[in-house]
């Protein structure tokens, strides 16, 4: 998989590309509009990730130059303005998926693996590990065969700890992509830990375990 | 009490000092005037007497005023030297009248073939009582005439001439800087009001502008902020990825990412705020608050039960109202987590709906909270560190946007009321 990151931040840069290379993927950079254009017009990419504010140009402009090029790749706006006019007209003029910044390192990737799973329709083929395997489409789950039911959080957790399975999944990070932005302010991350808890009891019988690290997060391990 | 009314009342007060003054030296001028006239007629008389008497003799004999209008004696020659001639007022009975009424009386003297008379004149003066009575009740009709005229023309015209003005108050009731309302002065001729439109025009442009300008600092400093933010956060959790630290490392990396979140969450606030207020959430549809509320209350419940709080959802009625979706959201999301995160730990967070109402009570500290004080920004109800002060002043702004009354009560449960006007 070949990724291109538009991003003229060069730490931020830094941070996106380190990530997603620990994931395996081919990562390629770009940090003007200029030489976004260049390598965009040469080469193929699985998925664009693109920050719209660029110093020599509109973010937006690759976008209808992608259009009109006939390009099909999965695109993600990165933005630290998070303004509904730019996420509406990046949305119309064919993104995949509008992520303001700061964003968790684990949703950067956990929305990358969702546009390429759209994309390449992964969406049909089932997702395996351990003994567990996923059905996207349907959102089922099943351990050797046998089905379990798990309800939308549980579904929701099982999967972004599986997208995000090489890495320590912070609280804070689970319980944004899981209960949305808006449980922020809550007095501690603490209350995710009753479905985690739930969750577990489900996946007894599997051959991965969702593990608590110190207090911090968690990781999933297979047993 | 209106300026206008307040210039009546002076002119009012004015006038009655101002009417009997008046009135005293028009009645003397005129009685004087009169004493005047009668006076020259019966001069007058006397010289057609004199005229007269060649010819008819016996007018000397005339004594009885009654008969004559005048009344003749003779007189000694000693008297005729010492006499003057006099004017008198005195009583008369009059027959038309039946009552003593007063006369002008004049006496003079003649020599005539060396006979001395003196002769006595009068005539029918004016009856003062009467000339008084009439006086005052025309005065009276004058000033009440004066005032209704003047209360009508005040009314009437001054009204028409201050309408500019008010206008001009109207608008500035109404006014609120953080939304965009453009004042419309009215065209007029006079001074004053040119003045007082061009420097209240020029007072809300300066405003708006300061206004507006702190506004874009405060977007542009939390969007500036947004960067450096993401780049520590995820420097930060790279790091406590990839090496094997020990738990403490872990941990205190673990409050430092926790800290930069705080700071997340609070600039996004901050953010949120100004664009509710620049109206960037323009697109409305019809929100089902039954089914919204539902699904909130479905994403709180974890939180809920983490503190042993029961979060109780009763639809009275269906509720749907045009607004943007994701504010909608917000708006009930941070009223439900206020409740929840204020809220006594095993107890009940109680949501209704009716048709024109939305309420959220929670149990809490025993005493009422200062409503005026409550919607602020900033204003924190508890010790609560990962509250950032601002939730209650965001669905505070989100319901002024919509014309929804957001109100605070406390009987028994602290109870936040949304009342919807359709």
């Amino acid at each position: 998989m070949k990724l291109l990151i538009i991003e003229d931040e060069p730490e931020m840069l830094e941070n996106m590309a380190q990530t997603l290379e620990r994931e395996h993927y081919i990562v390629e950079t770009a940090s003007d509009y200029k030489s976004a254009l260049h390598k965009i017009a040469v080469y193929d990419y699985d998925c664009i990730l693109l920050d719209i504010s660029l110093p020599d140009g509109n973010g937006l402009e690759l976008l209808k130059e992608l259009k009109l090029r006939g390009k099909n790749e999965g695109i993600i706006i990165v933005s630290a303005k998070d303004s509904l006019d730019d996420r509406l007209e990046g949305l119309n003029l064919g993104a995949d998926d509008y992520l303001p910044k700061p964003f968790h390192m684990a949703e950067l990737h956990a929305r990358v693996k969702a546009v390429l799973r759209r994309r390449h329709f992964e969406g049909n083929q089932h997702i395996h590990i351990g003994n567990v395997s996923i059905q996207p489409e349907s959102r089922q789950v099943t351990i050797d065969d046998n089905e379990i039911v798990l309800n939308r959080k549980e579904y929701d957790i099982l999967m972004y700890l599986i997208t995000n399975k090489t890495r320590l999944v912070t609280k804070s990070a689970l319980a944004e992509h899981v209960w949305g932005d808006h449980i922020d302010q809550s007095d501690s991350f603490d209350f995710i830990y009753s479905q985690i808890k739930n969750l577990r009891k489900k996946l007894e019988h599997a051959t991965i375990s969702i593990e608590a690290v110190y207090g911090v997060g968690y990781k999933l391990e297979s047993i | 009490m209106k300026l206008l009314n307040h210039t009546s009342k002076y002119l009012a007060i004015l006038l009655v000092p101002l009417i009997t003054i008046w009135a005293f030296i028009f009645y003397y001028a005129m009685l004087d005037e009169i004493y005047d006239s009668l006076d020259d007629g019966l001069e007058n008389q006397k010289i057609l007497l004199l005229g007269k008497l060649p010819t008819n003799p016996e007018i000397l004999e005339h004594n009885d005023l009654d008969l004559w209008n005048h009344d003749i004696t003779p007189i000694s020659k000693n008297y005729y030297e010492r006499f003057e001639d006099r004017y008198s007022d005195t009583l008369m009975y009059m027959l038309n009248e039946k009552d003593f009424e007063p006369v002008r009386v004049y006496e003079t003297k003649l020599a005539y073939n060396d006979q001395y008379y003196k002769v006595k004149f009068i005539t029918s003066m004016v009856e003062e009582d009467d000339l008084i009575q009439d006086l005052v009740m025309y005065l009276i009709i004058l000033y009440v005439s004066l005032m209704i005229t003047i209360v009508i023309l005040n009314n009437l015209m001054l009204k028409k001439i201050w309408r500019p003005f008010h206008s001009l108050m109207r608008q500035l009731r109404d006014f609120r800087i953080e939304k965009n309302h453009q004042i419309q002065t009215m065209d007029t001729t006079i001074e004053e009001f040119k003045l007082l439109n061009t420097s209240i025009t020029a007072l809300i442009d300066q405003s708006r502008a300061r206004y507006l300008e702190q506004q874009h600092f405060i977007e542009n400093a939390a969007h500036e902020l947004q960067t450096p933010l993401a780049i520590s956060i995820n420097k930060l959790e790279l790091f406590l990825e990839k090496t094997n630290l020990p738990e403490a490392d872990v941990k205190t990396m673990a409050s430092i990412l926790d800290n930069l979140g705080r700071l997340t969450r609070l600039n996004k606030s901050l953010l949120l705020l100004s664009k509710i207020e620049n109206r960037q959430f323009v697109d409305e549809e019809i929100i089902d608050f039954n089914k919204l509320t539902a699904e909130v209350i479905d994403d709180f419940d974890d939180l809920a039960s983490h503190k042993n709080n029961v979060l109780y959802l009763k639809s009275v009625s269906k509720l749907t109202f045009q607004m943007n979706r994701d504010l909608a959201v917000i708006l009930l999301t941070n009223l439900i987590k206020n409740a929840i995160v204020h809220g006594q730990q095993n107890n009940t967070v109680t949501i209704i709906i009716h048709e024109n109402l939305i309420s959220v009570s929670n149990f809490g500290v025993a005493e009422a909270l200062d409503s005026d004080t409550i919607f602020s920004r900033f204003k924190k109800l508890s010790h609560d560190k990962r509250s950032t002060g601002l939730g209650l002043a965001i669905a505070k702004a989100i319901s002024e946007k919509y014309g929804i009354h957001l109100d605070y009560a406390y009987t028994e449960q602290h109870v936040f009321s949304l009342h919807f006007h359709k």
